[in-house]
């Protein structure tokens, strides 16, 4: 569809001159309006939204068909943002595609390292340590909850109110903190490795997530005091883009829009990792499938999501938090700086990398903020994967998208989008 | 080679090498994954037959991947899960260099429609029968198929050409 010459393509019957002007003036804003010729009033039409436009959430471009306010049709497109990250994956060590995946959901870097980290860890059988493990369950749920406040106060935005999103990203700011102090970055950590995590918790990482996990409940209390019975936010959420269950499962949807719509299908419960089946934890779900119900599951995942912290800061073993085999992970910063032997396993770590056995498949799935976040690894014995393919849930849910916004009204369409929660650079992978 | 199958994974085996016994080709474990690998034009009646007998009703995932250098290059690969037994199996096909082409499975889970539109956007795999059959990432008018190993990681220079930065002189 072209953006420009809106003017040749449409013919006005009624007030001819008005209608040129406002075409004209149209033209050169991001949305494009296309009429169809034999619609004397106008009320049909397709609109453009995107690829760039504040509540796509990232570059996303949605054609409607529209008949009044009423969306009779919606197509989405993507791969605006497409960067072939799977391409690079073969290309690149597994340790030196880590950074990629910090990029790809960029509101929860923590999940996605994790998710890598368990696919190699899964096919060149590599040991992990227990508090490895717990180190990453907390990172993993801070990154949830860090996921589901970037969401939270964008929707609500979509829904109108702005002064929310400060409050989330208050709090965000405290989750930014934290990961600065557990890996040394505020925003793309990558602090997970092959074979454990970066480096062991400090004590003021501790002391922050202690203080974390004790003030944000009440925070929480507090956003669902403020939105549970908020008139405007209720029904602009209730029977809103609403999918069913035997639709969701059928189209494909995932994380909390599939448990919004009655299914229970969480990872950490199908096939737990880490040690998930250590601690005790609920898995939300509604069953209306609107986008009341996925804001509830969002905001009880949180309320999990400390729950499961807690149980981690109390059981959080003592220990290595990385395998001590050099041919497996990296060796500590220590080793590398003070003996040849560290600096050389250091250089072959980055540069050939760990080495799964010739003709290993493996897939291994964990449940990132957005749903089922897995990847599959094929290998030829290298240490370079032969095919990693990345099965992301923003695309899946995005399908869902395409089918929830047909029949709904245009204003809620912004709506719908924050509540699905897409992130693109996932997307677009 | 032994396998080590739960009784539900099992069942499934044995059904499929009942009914399906001229395309059932091969059984395989990877590190904890069952695989079971099918003649390509019987994988809508066996995906059919797994929706309905054996409740993989949610197709998690479907992708191609690329063997190069092998006699039948292009493998797609469905991740299927019932989430009645807690089961995920993988079924896979292999299709050949020359004009690889596969029966869409749109019509079983609608969730395919994506996944065989970029499993054709990145391998050049045809399905037939797909309800809306366009590339999904690169645009239409692009004629190669990046994810294909022989695809320079680089790009192709000027394989397409990039939009104008100057609106104004268009």
């Amino acid at each position: 569809m072209k953006t420009k010459n809106i003017s040749d393509q449409v013919d006005p019957k009624f007030f001819k001159e008005h209608q040129k002007k406002l075409y004209q003036s149209l033209e050169d804003k991001h949305t494009t309006i296309e009429m169809q010729d034999d619609d004397p009033l106008n009320t049909e039409m397709v609109l453009n939204m995107g690829p760039q436009h504040p509540a796509t959430h990232g570059v996303l471009r949605l054609i409607l068909q529209l008949n009044g306010e009423l969306i009779q049709k919606a197509k989405v497109d993507i791969g605006y943002l497409h960067r072939g990250v799977e391409k690079i994956a073969e290309n690149k060590t597994y340790q030196e595609f880590m950074p990629y995946t910090d990029r790809m959901d960029y509101l929860s870097p923590y999940s996605n390292n994790v998710a890598l980290c368990t696919a190699v860890e899964k096919i060149a059988d590599v040991e992990v340590p227990e508090r490895a493990h717990y180190i990453r369950m907390i990172g993993c749920e801070l990154a949830r909850i860090s996921s589901h406040l970037l969401w939270l106060g964008t929707m609500v935005m979509d829904a109108g109110a702005v002064s929310f999103f400060i409050w989330t990203f208050r709090e965000r700011e405290k989750l930014y903190d934290i990961f600065d102090h557990i890996g040394g970055h505020r925003f793309t950590i990558s602090h997970a490795r092959i074979g454990g995590v970066a480096n062991d918790l400090t004590d003021d990482a501790m002391s922050l997530i202690k203080e974390f996990v004790n003030d944000f409940p009440q925070e929480l209390e507090d956003f669902h005091n403020l939105l549970d019975r908020n008139r405007i936010f209720f029904d602009r959420n209730r029977e809103v883009g609403v999918l069913t269950p035997e639709r969701a499962l059928e189209i494909g949807a995932t994380g909390p829009t599939l448990r919004a719509s009655g299914y229970a299908y969480d990872i950490r419960d199908f096939a737990p990792y880490a040690r998930y089946d250590d601690v005790d934890f609920e898995i939300p779900t509604r069953m209306e499938g609107d986008n009341l119900a996925r804001y509830y599951v969002r905001m009880e995942e949180m309320q999990q999501s400390i729950r499961i912290i807690q149980q981690c800061l109390d059981k959080l073993p003592k220990g290595p938090v990385r395998t001590d085999n050099a041919k497996q992970a990296y060796p500590s910063k220590d080793e590398v700086y003070y003996s040849m032997e560290g600096m050389i396993h250091d250089f072959m770590m980055t540069d050939i990398g760990i080495c799964p056995p010739e003709g290993a498949e493996s897939y291994h799935a964990v449940e990132g903020p957005k749903g089922e976040l897995g990847y599959f690894i094929q290998s030829d014995g290298t240490g370079h994967p032969w095919r990693l393919k990345i099965n992301s849930p923003s695309f899946k849910n995005l399908q869902a998208l395409e089918d929830m916004l047909d029949g709904e009204m245009v204003a809620d369409t912004v709506v719908i989008i924050g509540g699905v929660d897409p992130v693109m650079g996932e997307a677009d992978k | 080679m032994d396998l080590e199958l739960s009784d539900t994974l099992k069942k499934v085996i044995d059904g499929l090498s009942d009914q399906f016994s001229d395309s059932f080709i091969e059984v395989y474990q990877s590190t904890g994954d069952t695989f079971v690998r099918v003649e390509a034009d019987a994988v809508v009646d066996i995906c059919k037959y797994l929706k309905s007998t054996h409740h993989f009703i949610y197709l998690n995932d479907l992708f191609g991947t690329d063997r190069f250098t092998s006699e039948e290059r292009f493998e797609v690969v469905y991740n299927l899960i019932s989430l009645r037994d807690r089961e995920r199996l993988f079924l896979k096909v292999r299709l050949p260099e020359e004009d690889p082409r596969l029966e869409s499975v749109a019509d079983i889970w609608k969730s395919a429609s994506w996944m065989e539109r970029e499993v054709y956007d990145m391998f050049g795999v045809h399905f037939d029968n797909h309800p809306d059959f366009r590339r999904i990432f690169m645009p239409e008018d692009y004629e190669y198929h990046p994810m294909r190993k022989e695809f320079p990681l680089l790009g192709i220079p000027g394989s397409i050409e990039l939009p104008s930065t100057t609106p104004d002189t268009e």
